[in-house]
C-alpha cells in the first residue's frame, strides 16, 4: 500500500469530498469538507485495507487571511499494520467553528479536542465534556489564535524606560 | 461495581460516596496534577483528572522564536529525559531543512538518547517501588542517574534541562572524560540494575500489589492513543525506533520487549527490559563511535553554516563565520516554508513534533504530540473499581510527567 493507492481509494469513495492532495515530506495530506470529517474518519478506520485505526495527533492551525476558512483542524492518522501515516485537514469558518467530534471513533480524541477547543475555540459538536483543559476556566478568549501576538520586541508604544525597552 | 460498601440509613441526605482530592500537590502524584476521586470506602467509583497547573504556552512562544531558541523549550517537556526531546527537535528541523547528518553524529545521538531513556525508566520503575512501600531500590538506581547526569554535564554543561546539541549535530565533540564516564556507567550499572530487579521482580509483596491492577487491553490502549512502554506492556510491539527509524537506529541490533496484560507489573517489567536493551544499544553505538579514527573522529556536526554556530575563534578572525554567527544569533535566517511531522521514541512513547513554516524566521505553528497528555485520559478507566492504593501505583507506573502533559 502506498500514498497513490490511498488517494485512489479516497477519490473513488468520496469523489470531490477529498481534495487538495499533497505529499509534503512523503506524508499524504488532503482536505475534506467540514461536514464530512466523521465520514472520512470512519471510512479510514473501518476499511479492511486502509485500517487507519490509530489517531496520532489532532490539532488546529489559524490562518487569519483565508476568509471563510480561517481555522484548520489537522488529524494525523497512523496505520500500524502497514506502518503508513496520513494527514488530513478540515477547514472551518471562524464565525461558526463547528466540527463533529471524533470521540466516538477514538477515545484519545477526547482531550486532544478539548485542547484544540481551549486554544482555538473550535466547537466539537457531540463532544461529551467540551471544556477548557490547560487554561483556566474563566478565560474568555482563545490564546493560540493569531490575533493575540506575543509581545513584539520592536514596539515603542510602551513606557518602560526603567527596563531598557 | 455491584455492591455499595457504605450503607446509609433510610432517608439520609448524605452522599454515599466520598470525594477525595488527590493532588495538585501530593507526594503520590510526583508532579503537579490533580485527581478528583469519588470513593466508596476504599474503592474508586470514578476519577476525574485536572491538568494544566504548569502550562507555559510553549507552542505560542515558539511562534516567535528562531529554531535554535526552541530547543530549551523542549527540555521542559519530559524533564526526566530532556536530551531525547532536544534530539527530537533537532531531527524535526533537519527533516524540514533536508540536512543529512554524518553517521558519527547519529551514533553519538543514539548514545545520549539511550542514556536518557535509562534515566527516565529508572525513575519510573524505582518510584513504582517507592509507592508500593519499598524505598531501597530507588536509592540504588538513583546513584546511577547521577552518573548519567554527569555525562550530560560533561557534554553540554547542564544536567536536568540540557539544551543539548544543535541543528546538524553537537555543539562540541565529546571529550575523553565523557567516554571515561560512559565506560564506568556501562561497567557498573548492569550489576545495580540486576540487584534492583532481584529486589522487585519476584518479590511476593510487590507482585501481589502490581499484578492485575491498572490493566488495560491492547484494543483499548490503542484506542486511547497509548504509545511507548505503556502500549508495549499490553502486547503491541510498536516502537518508533523500529517502525520509522531515525538517527540510524536501523544499524543497531535490539529487541522490543512486550508484555501481555498491560497491568502495573507488565509496565514495570517492560521498562526494566528496555533498560537492558538500551544498554545493549549504547555498547554497540560506543563501539561504532570508537571505530572512527583520525579526521573522522573529529566530526561532530553536519556542514550547515546557516544553522550551526561557527567556532568562536573563527568568528573573531573570519568574515564568513562572523556573518553566520550574527545571522544565527539574531535569528535572521529565513526558514524555508514547509509542513513536517516527525516523531521520536521518547521515554513515555511517541513524542511528535508537527511543524509548519511559512518562510519567516520562526515557525508558523508548532505542535507537540505529548504521549503523557494523551494516555493520561485513560486513568479513569484504568482505576475504576480498584483500590485507592492501587490507583497510586497505577499513576506512577504510567510515568506521568507534569511538564510533558501541560506543555
Amino acid at each position: 500500500m502506498n500514498n497513490e493507492y490511498i488517494k485512489q481509494r479516497l477519490i473513488e469513495h468520496f469523489g470531490d469530498g477529498a481534495s487538495h492532495f499533497e505529499e509534503p515530506y512523503e506524508m499524504l495530506t488532503f482536505e475534506t469538507p467540514k461536514d464530512s470529517n466523521l465520514k472520512v474518519l470512519q471510512f479510514l478506520f473501518d476499511d479492511p485495507e486502509l485500517r487507519f485505526q490509530f489517531l496520532t495527533d489532532l490539532t488546529a492551525v489559524h490562518y487569519p487571511n483565508q476568509k471563510g476558512r480561517e481555522l484548520a483542524v489537522v488529524y494525523h492518522l497512523h496505520n500500524l499494520v502497514d506502518n503508513i501515516r496520513i494527514r488530513f485537514k478540515v477547514f472551518t469558518d471562524i464565525e461558526k467553528p463547528e466540527i463533529f467530534t471524533a470521540t466516538k471513533i477514538y477515545s484519545s480524541a477526547n482531550w486532544m479536542e478539548r485542547e484544540t477547543y481551549d486554544f482555538y475555540g473550535i466547537i466539537f459538536v457531540g463532544h461529551p465534556n467540551l471544556k477548557r483543559i490547560l487554561n483556566v476556566d474563566e478565560m474568555n478568549y482563545f490564546p493560540m489564535r493569531k490575533e493575540y501576538p506575543l509581545e513584539d520586541q520592536t514596539r515603542i508604544d510602551k513606557d518602560d524606560a526603567m527596563f531598557g525597552r | 461495581m455491584t455492591e455499595q460498601h457504605i450503607k446509609l440509613p433510610e432517608g439520609s441526605i448524605e452522599k454515599a460516596t466520598t470525594t477525595l482530592n488527590l493532588g495538585p500537590t501530593h507526594p503520590a502524584t510526583h508532579g503537579v496534577f490533580q485527581n478528583i476521586l469519588e470513593l466508596d470506602g476504599e474503592r474508586i467509583v470514578s476519577a476525574e483528572q485536572t491538568v494544566g497547573y504548569i502550562h507555559r504556552a510553549f507552542e505560542k512562544i515558539a511562534e516567535r522564536r528562531p529554531l535554535y531558541q526552541i530547543t530549551p523549550l523542549t527540555d521542559r517537556l519530559n524533564y526526566c529525559s530532556s536530551p531525547i526531546n532536544n534530539m527530537g527537535w533537532h531531527l524535526v528541523c533537519e527533516k524540514l531543512l533536508r540536512i543529512k547528518t554524518p553517521k558519527r553524529v547519529d551514533y553519538m545521538r543514539v548514545i545520549i538518547m539511550e542514556l536518557a531513556r535509562i534515566s527516565d525508566h529508572l525513575i519510573c520503575t524505582s518510584v513504582v517501588g517507592v509507592d508500593s512501600g519499598a524505598f531501597t531500590g530507588f536509592l540504588y538506581v538513583m546513584q546511577y542517574r547521577e552518573l548519567i547526569y554527569e555525562i550530560y554535564e560533561e557534554i553540554c554543561g547542564s544536567r536536568l534541562t540540557t539544551n543539548m546539541g544543535r541543528i546538524g549535530g553537537f555543539e562540541r565533540n565529546f571529550n575523553s572524560i565523557v567516554f571515561e564516564k560512559l565506560e564506568k556507567f556501562l561497567r557498573e550499572y548492569p550489576a545495580v540494575l540486576r540487584e534492583f530487579e532481584n529486589l522487585f521482580t519476584r518479590n511476593r509483596i510487590f507482585m501481589d500489589r502490581t499484578i492485575g491492577t491498572g490493566g488495560i487491553s491492547a484494543d483499548r490502549a490503542l484506542n486511547y492513543g497509548f504509545t511507548g512502554p505503556n502500549l508495549r506492556a499490553t502486547g503491541v510491539d510498536y516502537d518508533v525506533r523500529v517502525h520509522s527509524p531515525y538517527s540510524s537506529y536501523e544499524d543497531f541490533d535490539f529487541e522490543i520487549p512486550v508484555g501481555k496484560t498491560g497491568d502495573n507489573y507488565d509496565r514495570f517489567l517492560v521498562r526494566n527490559q528496555e533498560m537492558w536493551q538500551s544498554l545493549k544499544i549504547i555498547e554497540q553505538a560506543y563501539k561504532k563511535v570508537q571505530a572512527f579514527k583520525g579526521a573522522d573522529a573529529e566530526i561532530y556536526h553536519a556542514d550547515v553554516p546557516e544553522y550551526f554556530l561557527p567556532k568562536k575563534s573563527d568568528v573573531y578572525t573570519k568574515m564568513e563565520a562572523l556573518i553566520w554567527h550574527f545571522k544565527i544569533v539574531m535569528g535572521e535566517t529565513e526558514i524555508p516554508p514547509g509542513e513536517v511531522y516527525h516523531s521520536v521514541e521518547g521515554g513515555n512513547g511517541e513524542l511528535g513534533f508537527y511543524l509548519i513554516t511559512d518562510g519567516g524566521r520562526a515557525p508558523y505553528r508548532l505542535h507537540f504530540r505529548r504521549p503523557c497528555f494523551i494516555y493520561y485520559q485513560a486513568y479513569s478507566e484504568l482505576t475504576k473499581g480498584g483500590m485507592l492504593s492501587d490507583a497510586v501505583i497505577t499513576m506512577s507506573s504510567l510515568n506521568l510527567i507534569a511538564g510533558e502533559m501541560d506543555a
